[in-house]
């Protein structure tokens, strides 16, 4: 790959058929015999948070299920607050509802080394006693420093670290589309 | 608006004289992600785990003292409280000899109180670890002047082009300077009203309007801040008596009606109620008083949080 190439790995119809996709796999393993009960779903910022608002929003469309949505900011969890050369900005998190018992789907755009996931579990336990976390993410590629893995995957990549794996929303970016370029 | 600015560069804050309006603006935005913190289940996050540090105040406070404290252990910094009554400098030690003592302890910030302007900034030329004035003297008071700023751009949602009117005792006040140097730098039309006995000379250079009586600098203010009258600091007589003072320049219900009606009325506190505000305007309907307190460990966590994360 030359240096200013880009690899499209999802454009605008494949991430909203993947979407769609996590979205029924989420129902499937969540229904009860009550509906989609103590369900909720967490985005970490910034687009895991617009990928949540999508994924609540079919939810709420195509399965008639009200689903209460939530914002992390991880900033002031993560582990190289002191060593990370540009100070993070620090913008605020929304858990506009009771932790207690739910069933928390957490969502982000790339699953990489799993340290923003450590760091967004500490904060939701801070915040109380989910009675369990899953995780979805849009894109995992790979190169995991954690044991962590996402319980629904949109797509699997294989990336080399010198790679960026760049996720656009329509919501902060203008249009939808995942690439892969050199960094 | 100017360059949105990304990270704070500083080792210390010292005064508002010295910041830009990017480094007020910068500082400003984060404390607006800090804020819901207080309000958590759980009032504590990670993120200065393993910092320490100390509050040095060489005079009394309250609010500022217990401010930074909670402030820094809500970020979970570890906390020392040195009270000078209680320290070696009642056995003489110097300033600089303390700060050393606690440098060698391997503290990363030292937020200092004294009665004296410049002791924040002579520290900071010691010590390695980051220095707040947290009020020297008549000075300074930078995170006084940042929560009135926070406080009114959260409810005002700007600064640029609103009227302050800050009445009371300019002369003394730490808390006045402070605001003066970042309303104008925000662009607030700033008025200050006193008796002429206490305001400052050359404060002309400031860029405000001065006024003797509060009537002509509470015309159509957005935000009235009242200040104490320090009767502490009063070491020759400033005006003929407190009555007087009083009937001139209180803040009352008639007065205030010059303002306009959405104003804001704040006050750093403590408090002499009836003296430069009445009890009916301080717990009125237009008061952020509280708010300014509630405020204020936010921004002293962004202030913290800035400082303290910089490699």
């Amino acid at each position: 790959m030359k240096a200013t190439e880009e690899k499209v790995i999802l454009d605008k119809k494949g991430i909203s058929k993947t979407i769609a996709r996590m979205c029924e796999q989420i129902v499937r393993r969540n229904k009860t015999r009550y509906g989609l009960k103590d369900l909720a779903i967490v985005g970490i910022r910034t687009r895991g948070a617009y990928i949540a608002q999508r994924i609540v929003n079919i939810l709420k469309r195509k399965y008639k299920t009200a689903v209460p949505i939530g914002i992390l900011d991880i900033t002031l969890y993560r582990d190289d607050l002191t060593t990370v050369s540009a100070q993070p900005v620090v913008r605020s998190t929304e858990i506009p509802f009771d932790l207690m018992d739910k069933r928390v789907v957490l969502v982000d755009d790339v699953l990489y080394t799993g340290r923003t996931v450590r760091a967004a579990m500490d904060e939701l336990v801070d915040f109380g006693r989910p009675r369990n976390i899953q995780l979805a993410v849009l894109v995992d590629r790979g190169w995991r420093e954690f044991p962590i893995q996402a319980d629904y995957t949109g797509v699997s990549i294989s990336t080399t670290q010198s790679e960026i794996v760049e996720v656009r929303l329509r919501e902060s970016d203008g249009r939808d589309e995942v690439v892969v370029r050199r960094r | 608006m100017g360059r949105k600015l990304l990270r704070f560069k500083r080792k210390d804050l010292l005064g508002i004289e010295e910041l830009s309006r990017e480094e007020i603006e910068l500082i400003l935005n984060t404390a607006r992600g800090f804020k819901e913190v207080s309000v958590r289940p759980i009032k504590k996050v990670p993120a200065l785990r393993g910092k320490t540090v100390v509050n040095l105040f060489y005079e009394p406070s309250t609010r500022t003292r217990i401010s930074f404290e909670l402030a820094a252990k809500r970020l979970s910094a570890d906390v020392i409280n040195v009270s000078t009554s209680t320290s070696s400098v009642v056995k003489g030690e110097s300033l600089v000899d303390t700060a050393r003592n606690i440098q060698a302890m391997e503290v990363d910030a030292v937020v200092i109180r004294h009665s004296s302007e410049g002791a924040p900034m002579l520290l900071s030329r010691v010590l390695k670890a980051s220095v707040i004035n947290a009020g020297d003297g008549s000075h300074e008071h930078p995170t006084q002047a940042l929560l009135d700023m926070f406080t009114i751009m959260e409810r005002k949602k700007k600064i640029e082009g609103l009227n302050v009117a800050i009445i009371g005792d300019i002369l003394h006040s730490r808390v006045a300077r402070s605001n003066i140097w970042g309303l104008t730098k925000m662009g607030a039309r700033v008025k200050i009203a006193g008796p002429p006995t206490l305001i400052p000379p050359m404060v002309q250079d400031l860029r405000v309007q001065v006024f003797y009586r509060p009537e002509e600098a509470l015309i159509d203010a957005d935000v009235v801040m009242c200040l104490r009258i320090q009767l502490e600091r009063q070491t020759s007589n400033f005006f003929p008596s407190l009555h007087e003072y009083v009937k001139v320049f209180c803040i009352t219900p008639e007065r205030i009606k010059l303002a306009r009606e959405d104003c804001l009325i704040m006050h750093p506190g403590p408090i002499n109620r009836g003296i430069e505000i009445s009890n009916e305007v301080a717990d009125g309907a237009r008061s952020v008083i509280l708010e300014q307190v509630t405020n204020g460990i936010a921004v002293r966590m962004a202030v913290l949080y800035l400082l303290l994360t910089q490699r």
